[in-house]
């Protein structure tokens, strides 16, 4: 096994997750439940492949999927926040709405029950093997400018006051709803940008083609227990299994189902504390009245 | 807004009879639902430049308007009923079972695997018994998982069922793709033993159609649902932990015991839930064949607000919608249903608190 294809497979793959988990420990940190992400991403990758279809441009995809991926998170900010609807119910509604938007939307102007057409992406040089994508670097470094903005910020300092005790942020003068819907939608806009990424990469749109992968980004949250940089490598953990198993096909070493288990696995063990109790934050999906 | 409904909630309100404000509390917020539904509808129809008015009547001549079209909604209703009812025993005990597509996978697997161990010949009873037993162990052992975990170490039951829902999935996928497929396909064998007869085997007009006497199981386990929440001790403890987990704890409760028989019998129902499909249609398992049943689970225990004759009544309505998108698919195409599901989902769960705050609001200064 080349070790240099090894590590550029495992970013190219860990890249849509880097987004989304970044943009789910934002919404966590605030206090509202991310079971969204899976959603965001999809309607994301719609909303760029329409854009750039009508445009030619990828670059109008991009703005496309964030404003598509915000739209679906402010659904899910007013639904849970303004009228403290159940976070975990429109959770799965926002999954299943973004499933159906965009099946129909697919079928309205692709005329296509499956696939968009083909569109422009970014890059595609053979040499640089992805690495000259414009969104493959902005995904590396989204985690650290997250980390940067929830430590080093007053916004951050607000969001963690939101998570973590919100009777206590209301009492020095903070808008707990202000920052909780400002964390919603960056939550939105950066796992669409994940699933921008997917799309443009595959040069089109796919029915339901996230297949889970805001789930495997909301595990990596929980795997690591609400921080960005953590996450951010249990991102490239989950990737490098992915990695491993693509490479390995065909070897029948592990079936591939059991390396599908991987992040889910751990999860589970993160959550019931044999290495380490992944305790969340202590308001998460609580919405006072 | 907090010293109103304050206000509202400590001081008795005899202005209407209980049974009264429960029933308002109960059904205006599936109608305000319906009629959200129904305006995002029109736009969707009137987007693909048809009639709302013919394309609605089109989908209720054929969902409830023929035998064949009625014998699907009865099928689809059937599964929708079962992971209903597990998703609304869990909430009942204030837990979230997100697992039930994943139970359901499994009873339908148990229940293929019975088949198929058992020799052709056996007793219908004797089989169908044994079937449903494997089907609901499955369930089970699959809902326990949460609830150990939940119980022992205070792992978020949510998060967990939604993990472990890949995690079983991949485990059947893996049972199927390797080991027990008919070759070229990703189902088994059909089974020997344990054919539930077809409607259309009592009633030749439902020929064609899917709907068989797992709907009678379905109706079965409500009613005993029904019995065990509203007229059982037990019941009663699961509601009283729901409602309250501190308070019943100091009313001598066990929430621990109530959690983990509230999770794993949620578990029980959503695998009995897999007798449906295998053996009621196809009389095999194939991978897969669950796909959506258990999350649409959720919006009809939501829906039916978690009382199992309202779960019934929401299962028939979901169950329409996606037999109805079959049946407009030639004007407007039928993933205009996937969309109103979330729609309908969103609308009744802000809508639910909402109108308790204002019915509350209303009674508070009716009151003063």
């Amino acid at each position: 096994m080349n070790p240099v294809s090894f590590v550029t497979q495992m970013i190219r793959i860990a890249i849509p997750y880097l987004f989304a988990a970044s943009g789910g420990v934002v919404a966590e940190r605030a206090g509202i439940v991310s079971l969204t992400l899976e959603g965001f991403m999809l309607s994301g990758a719609f909303a760029a492949v329409l854009g750039t279809n009508y445009s030619g441009s990828p670059w109008v995809g991009v703005l496309c999927g964030m404003l598509g991926g915000l739209i679906f998170s402010l659904i899910h900010a007013v639904a849970t926040i303004r009228y403290r609807a159940d976070q975990v119910v429109v959770g799965v509604a926002i999954n299943l709405l973004a499933i159906g938007v965009t099946r129909f939307f697919l079928k309205l102007f692709f005329a296509s029950s499956s696939n968009s057409p083909r569109v422009a992406g970014f890059g595609g040089n053979i040499k640089a093997a992805g690495f000259d994508n414009p969104l493959l670097w902005l995904g590396i470094l989204v985690a650290p400018f997250v980390a940067f903005v929830i430590y080093k910020t007053p916004f951050g300092l607000r969001v963690r006051a939101a998570g973590e005790h919100p009777e206590a942020a209301e009492s020095v003068g903070v808008s707990v709803t202000r920052v909780r819907y400002v964390a919603v939608a960056i939550s939105g806009i950066l796992a669409a940008l994940g699933g921008v990424y997917l799309a443009l990469d595959q040069h089109q749109f796919t029915d339901q083609m996230t297949a889970g992968r805001g789930f495997i980004a909301i595990s990596a949250v929980i795997f690591g227990r609400w921080d960005p940089i953590r996450a951010a490598a249990a991102c490239l953990l989950f990737a490098a299994a992915e990695t491993l198993q693509i490479q390995l096909q065909g070897s029948h070493a592990i079936p591939s189902q059991f390396i599908e288990m991987i992040p889910y696995a751990l999860t589970i063990i993160a959550l019931a504390g044999v290495v380490g109790r992944a305790v969340p934050p202590a308001a998460l999906g609580k919405v006072e009245d | 807004m907090s010293a109103s409904s304050l206000a509202g909630g400590t001081r008795p309100t005899f202005s209407a009879p209980p049974w009264r404000e429960r029933a308002e509390e109960a059904l205006i917020p599936p109608l305000v639902a319906l009629l959200v539904a129904l305006i995002c509808g029109d736009l969707l129809i009137l987007s693909y430049g048809q009639s709302p008015a013919a394309v609605y009547r089109l989908l209720l001549e054929g969902t409830w308007g023929n035998a064949y079209g009625f014998g699907q909604v009865l099928y689809k209703a059937t599964t929708l009923a079962f992971t209903g009812l597990a998703v609304s025993f869990g909430l009942r005990a204030g837990l979230f079972n997100i697992g039930a597509e994943s139970q359901l996978a499994a009873g339908g697997f148990a229940a293929a695997l019975a088949g198929l161990a058992l020799p052709a010949g056996t007793p219908l009873i004797f089989a169908l018994l044994l079937c449903m037993i494997a089907a609901g162990l499955a369930g089970g052992v699959v809902g326990s998982v949460p609830a150990y975990l939940k119980t022992r170490f205070g792992a978020h039951e949510v998060i967990v069922t939604i993990m472990l829902n890949f995690i079983v999935l991949a485990l059947l996928n893996w049972f199927i793709a390797g080991h027990l497929h008919v070759p070229e396909t990703l189902h088994t064998p059909e089974i020997h033993a344990g054919v539930l007869p077809r409607l259309a085997d009592i009633d030749p007009r439902f020929h064609g159609s899917a709907a068989n006497l797992a709907l009678i199981v379905a109706a079965l386990v409500a009613v005993v649902v029904w019995f065990y929440l509203f007229r059982a001790r037990g019941g009663y403890e699961l509601r009283a932990v729901g409602l309250q987990p501190p308070a019943a704890e100091y009313g001598g409760i066990s929430v621990n015991r109530v959690w983990m028989r509230a999770l794993t019998f949620s578990g029980v129902i959503a695998g009995m839930g897999g007798i449906n499909y295998v053996l009621g249609y196809k009389h095999y398992y194939e991978d897969g064949f669950a796909s959506g049943a258990g999350f649409l689970g959720i919006a009809v225990a939501l829906v039916g607000r978690n009382h199992p004759f309202g779960v019934i009544i929401a299962a028939f309505f979901f169950a329409t919608l996606s037999q109805g998108g079959l049946a407009i698919h030639a004007f407007v195409p039928k993933q205009m249903m996937d969309v109103l599901q979330g729609v309908v989902i969103i609308a009744v769960a802000t809508a639910v608190p909402e109108v308790r705050r204002i019915l509350r609001g209303a009674r508070g200064r009716s009151d003063a």
